[in-house]
């Protein structure tokens, strides 16, 4: 005899839905009772499977309220029981209750495997090997757009007509003139730091004065165009990547495939143009300020009067150092035009996949132009410049 | 609550306007309890501007909203988030949060209950996707990875989520191929008889509005110009309205609907 009562209606501290589950005393009934909803539908389902396999019968005349939740913890003891080779026997369903059950009763899913999701030994090396060739890959795609974009460039000096020029002065706008505030700010900023903290050290060995050789050969050299660089890819590179990929995302790329307009010669060539143009009068800029960052706190840090400054800079500071700094700058901005417009392009029909696609570019960009620097660094000091 | 208990959304001296442009002037609707209506209209007549504001998105100028005895505009929070749980609303493409399997879209309105078992959830997410017709495995997948017609049962799975009394669908047969809307203008019909939902339908199909809708509503002139079944609209004499159901398209579908039925 089961002597199973759950009432719930006591344990409910707010107005919450109630419901009971009573065994009608003549050991094979069960009464439902109350709103079997999916607020309660975890107690009922427990209630449900704490009853013994046998033949049962449930009585649902006093259920107020049914929902497909409470359907499904009523087929669920009807299935438990019939694997058993027992029956379940509803009775007193009313007649939305009876088409809900049988509803529900036909969308059963049977649960079926998912792939295994385990990883043998094998399954990780060949992921490390797909990964290997993935990354080379991702290379060779870059070189293959930079072979792209010279070959259009190429085209439009044959062709002048096709070049756009209009993109092109647009393009240096947003990539040039706008950026030149914050590369103005950073770089004048970088020269000040230097000069305080060279100013520190070089003042105990009594030889403050080339704190304007160190300001001059750092920012010169190295500092200036590439932390520009690295502004410029967190920048331009991210909006190329965002223009193009919403391009695709939209299918415009495949409009402008069909009405004749070759994508690299409308998108590429502009923008990667522009940065090529553009950055290295960025770079000569932040040159500028960095010199002159260092010349205001040399002045007010060691006492190095502007004029001294000068001095001291045109005699002890080769022009080759700019010439070295200047040369890097076309290289990057070809660097960070082609992750840009490549990471633009490989966006699918999906916002996720910008989003991801526009922070791979960012960090794509600034790693390869560090990659790079130094390889010029390798380069210059074989060379003896 | 309401005297008639079997009106569930009463919309009443409705004005939607944006900037100069008006989209509704001085509009009524009553939606029953239980029946299916489709809302027609030319477009630009603001059909979904309709269902966006007696779904609580979108605040009109004018007018008063109220669903199942509560006035939308200006019901508490609470009061509010108590009537979000009774209705559903699925979007046009789905609206599916793209970075969640289409399992775990379905679960989502569910984590909202307190002590649900979250294997219980799980169970009960799968025969709400069971119940749009998708493979038990389609719970698995992203959004991204499915058809276009998939992705709108998923959507209708997890709008089915907390078995809401009032489903809002827009356009839920656009994009479908005819055989595949079809199917879903069964799925709507089925399941509303089966779970005694009232559905709000916006929709331009008229094979939709033949097969399933029990009541059509006309949006035109900034109002709902007319309302009634099927057999009442084939009377109305107003040029649009004349029009739209006397196209040839929506013959054909009389016809087809006619053969159905004979």
């Amino acid at each position: 005899m089961i002597r199973q009562v759950m009432d719930d209606a006591g344990d409910q501290m707010n107005e919450g839905p109630e419901f009971s589950v009573e065994d009608t005393g003549d050991d094979r009934g069960v009464t439902l009772r109350g709103v079997l909803s999916i607020h309660i539908v975890s107690r009922l389902y427990a209630a449900l499977d704490a009853l013994p396999t046998q033949d049962t019968r449930v009585d649902l005349s006093d259920v107020t309220h049914l929902d497909t939740a409470g359907a499904w913890s009523i087929l669920c003891l009807e299935r438990r029981l019939q694997s058993a080779g027992q029956t379940l026997d509803i009775t007193g369903a009313s007649r939305t209750a009876a088409q809900l059950i049988e509803t529900v009763r036909n969308a059963l899913p049977d649960p079926q495997e998912a792939e295994d999701g385990k990883r043998s030994l094998v399954d990780r090396l060949e992921g490390f090997g797909r990964s290997v060739t993935g990354a080379a890959g991702y290379v060779l795609a870059l070189v293959n757009y930079l072979g792209l974009f010279v070959a259009r460039l190429g085209r439009s000096i044959r062709h002048p007509s096709t070049f756009r020029m209009t993109a092109l002065v647009h393009h240096c706008q947003e990539v040039g003139l706008k950026a030149v505030p914050i590369v103005s700010l950073m770089a004048f900023l970088i020269g000040v730091v230097l000069a305080f903290q060279g100013s520190a050290q070089l003042r105990q060995f009594g030889a403050e004065v080339f704190v304007v050789d160190l300001i001059a050969i750092s920012i010169l050299r190295e500092l200036g165009i590439l932390l520009t660089s690295i502004i410029v890819a967190g920048r331009t590179a991210s909006a190329f990547t965002a223009a193009i990929g919403s391009m695709k995302m939209r299918e415009e790329i495949d409009a402008m495939r069909t009405l004749g307009l070759d994508p690299a010669m409308v998108l590429f060539v502009p923008r990667i143009l522009a940065l090529v143009l553009m950055l290295p009068i960025l770079g000569l800029i932040a040159s500028v300020m960095g010199l002159l960052g260092g010349a205001v706190m040399s002045w007010v840090e060691l006492g190095i009067s502007p004029a001294m400054f000068r001095t001291r800079l045109v005699e002890g500071t080769d022009v080759s150092h700019v010439m070295v700094g200047m040369v890097k700058a076309p290289v990057f901005a070809l660097i960070i035009g082609i992750i840009g417009c490549h990471a633009g392009m490989q966006v699918e029909s999906n916002a996720e996949s910008l989003g991801r696609q526009t922070s791979n570019a960012v960090v794509a960009a600034i790693f390869a132009v560090i990659v790079a620097d130094a390889g010029f660094s390798i380069f210059f000091a074989q060379l003896g410049i | 609550m309401d005297k008639e208990t079997d009106i569930v959304i009463r919309v009443q001296g409705l004005r939607n306007a944006f900037g100069t442009h008006v989209v509704h002037e001085d509009l009524d609707i009553e939606v029953r309890r239980g029946e299916i209506i489709g809302v027609v209209g030319g477009s630009g007549t603001g059909k979904s501007v309709l269902l966006r504001t007696i779904a609580g998105l979108q605040r009109p100028t004018a007018g008063s909203v109220d669903v199942l005895g509560v006035d939308v505009l200006n019901a508490d929070e609470q009061t509010r988030s108590a009537l979000e749980a009774r209705w559903g609303v699925m979007f046009q493409d789905g609206a599916l949060f793209s970075s969640l399997t289409v399992r775990e879209n379905v679960e989502v309105p569910m984590r909202a209950i307190d002590g649900l078992n979250p294997d219980i959830r799980r169970h009960l997410a799968d025969l709400k996707i069971s119940l749009t017709g998708l493979p038990y495995l389609a719970g698995d997948k992203y959004p991204s990875e499915l058809s276009g017609g998939m992705r709108k049962r998923a959507g209708l799975a997890r709008t089915l989520a907390l078995d809401p009394e009032i489903v809002f669908l827009d356009e839920p047969t656009a994009g479908l191929d005819p055989i595949g809307a079809t199917a879903f203008d069964n799925l709507i019909k089925g399941l509303s008889e089966a779970m005694g939902l009232t559905v709000f339908l916006v929709t331009h199909d008229l094979d939709t509005l033949h097969a399933v809708c029990d009541r059509i509503a006309v949006l035109a002139e900034k109002k709902v110009l007319v309302t009634g079944t099927m057999q009442e609209m084939l009377r109305v004499d107003h040029p649009w309205v004349h029009d739209y159901f006397h196209g040839p398209r929506a013959r054909a579908a009389l016809d087809a609907t006619e053969q159905d039925q004979g």
